[in-house]
C-alpha cells in the first residue's frame, strides 16, 4: 500500500497541494483524475521522489519514501513522469534494457536479459527494438519507456499521463496490459489519466482530485456518477453505463 | 562493450601510437638525441594530457547538462579559471604570482576551480535541468562576465603584470608550462579513471532526470561528482595550455560519431584517444610540416567554431 499523509506542496508560492492524506490500495489499479492543475502529476511526482518531499510523509509497501536510499526504492517501484526525452542517442532496445539497471546496476545477468525480452514483447516493440529513438514516433518511443518501467520489475508501478501519444489500440492495450499485471502477477499500479472512460473501464480505485485536494474516492461506480464528476470538471457531465461499468459522456 | 567498439578502440590506439612515434623520430638528426628526445617527450605528454582532459571533460559535461552542443568553454569554465588567475596576479603582484611555487599552487587552484565550479554550475544545472535555454543563456552570460572582469583588471594593471595575464589567457600549445606536467598527468589520469568507473552511472544519468531517479540513481551526487571532475580537468588543461573554447567540441562529436554508441565505457575512452590524435597530429603538421607557419590553435577554433555553428544549424540543441 502507498500511505500519503498530510502532504503538502508549494511551487513558486503557489501551493499546490493542501494537506492530503490517503492511500493507494495493494493489488488495485489505482487511477488519479482530475482537471489540469489539480495537483495529480505532482502527487504522483512526489510519491516517485522525483520531486523532494516539502511536508507530510509518504511510505510506499512500508518504506518511507524521504529516508530509504534510492536505490531500494527503485527495486519497490518504477516511476515514469512525463519528461521522457532522451539526450543520448539509444537504440530502443537499450533504452527498455536500463529497466533493469536498479537489479544489476551496470553488469546484466542472463535474467535480466530475458526480463528485457519479455518487455520488449508485451509492448509490441519486437520490430522496433534496432531502430534509434529519435527514429521512432512520440507514441512508439512512450511505449519504450513504459516498456522500460515494466522491465523494472517492482511492486508498483506508477505512470504519469502514460496514455499521451497514444493511439486507440495502443492505449486499449497498454490497459489491458496493466490490468493482467495487477490481476495475474498481484502488482499494484497508480496512474493519472485524463480520458476518463479508461480509468471507467480498467481502474480499481479512483481518486478525484481538485485544486490540489481530493474531491473524491472509491471505485468507479461510486466516484464516476454525475454529480461529482460536473462538480470536478465545472461542467455538466452525464454517465452512462456501458458492460456494467460507468460510461462518461462529455460530448455536450 | 561491443566488438564494434572495441574495434574502433583499438584502431584509434594505434593511430595514436603511430603518430606518437612519428612525432617522436621524425627527423631526428645524429647530433644531440637525447636532449631532442626528452623536448620532444615532454611537449608529447603535455599535449596528450591536455587533449585527454578537454576531450573527457567535454563529454562528462554535455551528458551532465543533456546537451550536445555546450562545452565547459561555452558555459564559462576556463574563463573562471583566467579569472582566478587575474585576481591573484592582482592581490599578489607578478613577484608574489611567479614566487608562488607551481606545484603546491597548482594543487590550490584546482581545488579552489572544483568547488567554485561546483557551487556554480551545480546549482545553475539542478536548478534549471528543465529549462534548458535559461541554463545555456545563464553559462554564456556567466563566461562573459568572467572575462569582461579578468579584462578589467588587466586593463587596470601595470603593464609588466597585464603581460602575464595576457600569457595566461590566450591557448598556447607551443610555450607549455613542463613543471606542471607531472602534477597535471596525475590528475588527468585520477578524473579519468573515475570517469571510466563512473560510466555505468553516467550512462543512467544520460537517460534525463526523470528515469535517472526512477532507476535509483543518486542523481545529484552524481552530477556534483562529474561536475567535480569536469572542472578539475578543465583546470589541467587551462593551467597548461589556456583556454581552448571549441576543441572539446568538436571531440566530443568525432566521439560520439565514431562508437555510434551512448555507452560512457567506451565513449570516454574514445574521447581521449581522439583528442590526443587531433593535437599530436595538428601539432606535428604545425611545427614540422608547416613550420609554424599558422598556430594550432587558431585552426581548432576554427574548424570548431565552423562545426559548432553546423550543430546549432542541425537543431542539435534539445
Amino acid at each position: 500500500m502507498i500511505q500519503i499523509s498530510n502532504l503538502g506542496h508549494k511551487i513558486g508560492g503557489t501551493q499546490i497541494l493542501h494537506d492530503i492524506s490517503t492511500s493507494f490500495p495493494k493489488g488495485k489499479l489505482t487511477a488519479l483524475i482530475g482537471p489540469n492543475g489539480a495537483g495529480k502529476s505532482t502527487l504522483l511526482r512526489l510519491v516517485g521522489r522525483l520531486e523532494p518531499l516539502q511536508q507530510g510523509a509518504i511510505t510506499v509497501a512500508g518504506h518511507d519514501v524521504a529516508r530509504t536510499p534510492t536505490a531500494d526504492l527503485a527495486r519497490v517501484m518504477a516511476i515514469l513522469g512525463q519528461q521522457t526525452a532522451v539526450a543520448s542517442r539509444l537504440r530502443l532496445c537499450e533504452l527498455v534494457a536500463f529497466g533493469r539497471w536498479p537489479h544489476h546496476q551496470g553488469r546484466p545477468r542472463p535474467e535480466d536479459r530475458t526480463k528485457v525480452a519479455q518487455a520488449i514483447d508485451a509492448f509490441a516493440l519486437s520490430k522496433l527494438k534496432n531502430r534509434f529513438l529519435d527514429e521512432v514516433s512520440g507514441g512508439q518511443a512512450q511505449r519504450a519507456h513504459i516498456a522500460m518501467a515494466f522491465a523494472q520489475d517492482t511492486e508498483w508501478l506508477l505512470l504519469d499521463e502514460p496514455l499521451n501519444n497514444l493511439d486507440m489500440a495502443h492505449a486499449r492495450a497498454l490497459m489491458a496490459r496493466l490490468r493482467d499485471l495487477v490481476d495475474r502477477q498481484g502488482r499494484s499500479v497508480g496512474l493519472v489519466v485524463h480520458e476518463i472512460n479508461y480509468a471507467a473501464a480498467w481502474a480499481d480505485h479512483v481518486i478525484a482530485m481538485k485544486d490540489g485536494r481530493i474531491m473524491a474516492e472509491g471505485t468507479p461506480d461510486d466516484v464516476l456518477t454525475e454529480a461529482v464528476l460536473s462538480d470536478l470538471y465545472d461542467a455538466p457531465i452525464s454517465v452512462g453505463r456501458h458492460k456494467d461499468r460507468p460510461l462518461v459522456l462529455h460530448h455536450a | 562493450m561491443d566488438r564494434r567498439a572495441t574495434l574502433m578502440l583499438a584502431v584509434l590506439a594505434l593511430l595514436l601510437a603511430g603518430l606518437s612515434a612519428l612525432w617522436m623520430f621524425q627527423g631526428l638528426g645524429a647530433g644531440n638525441r637525447g636532449f631532442i628526445l626528452s623536448l620532444r617527450a615532454t611537449k608529447l605528454a603535455a599535449l596528450v594530457t591536455v587533449a585527454v582532459a578537454i576531450g573527457v571533460a567535454t563529454v562528462l559535461f554535455q551528458t551532465v547538462a543533456a546537451n550536445r552542443v555546450l562545452t565547459p568553454s561555452i558555459m564559462g569554465f576556463d574563463a573562471l579559471y583566467v579569472l582566478m588567475q587575474t585576481l591573484m596576479i592582482v592581490l599578489l603582484g607578478n613577484a608574489g604570482f611567479a614566487g608562488l611555487s607551481a606545484g603546491p599552487k597548482f594543487g590550490i587552484d584546482v581545488g579552489v576551480m572544483t568547488a567554485l565550479a561546483v557551487v556554480l554550475f551545480g546549482t545553475l544545472l539542478a536548478k534549471g535541468a528543465r529549462d534548458i535555454p535559461r541554463m545555456i543563456l545563464t553559462g554564456v552570460i556567466l563566461g562573459v562576465l568572467f572575462r569582461s572582469v579578468s579584462q578589467f583588471l588587466g586593463r587596470v594593471l601595470d603593464p609588466n603584470e597585464f603581460a602575464v595575464v595576457q600569457a595566461v589567457s590566450f591557448a598556447s600549445f607551443n610555450r607549455v608550462d613542463a613543471a606542471l606536467l607531472p602534477v597535471a598527468g596525475v590528475l588527468t589520469a585520477v578524473a579519468v579513471m573515475a570517469a571510466i568507473r563512473l560510466s555505468p552511472q553516467l550512462d543512467v544519468l544520460a537517460l534525463g532526470r526523470e528515469s535517472a531517479v526512477s532507476l535509483g540513481l543518486r542523481y545529484r551526487a552524481l552530477v556534483m561528482g562529474t561536475l567535480a571532475l569536469v572542472a578539475m580537468l578543465v583546470s589541467v588543461s587551462t593551467a597548461l595550455v589556456g583556454p581552448v573554447a571549441f576543441f572539446g567540441l568538436i571531440v566530443a562529436g568525432l566521439a560520439h560519431g565514431a562508437m555510434q554508441n551512448a555507452r560512457h565505457a567506451g565513449l570516454i575512452p574514445a574521447a581521449g584517444l581522439i583528442a590526443a590524435i587531433l593535437l599530436v597530429g595538428g601539432q606535428w603538421l604545425f611545427e614540422r610540416i608547416l613550420g609554424q607557419a599558422a598556430t594550432l590553435s587558431v585552426v581548432v577554433e576554427f574548424a570548431g567554431g565552423l562545426f559548432f555553428l553546423y550543430l546549432l544549424l542541425k537543431g542539435r540543441i534539445r
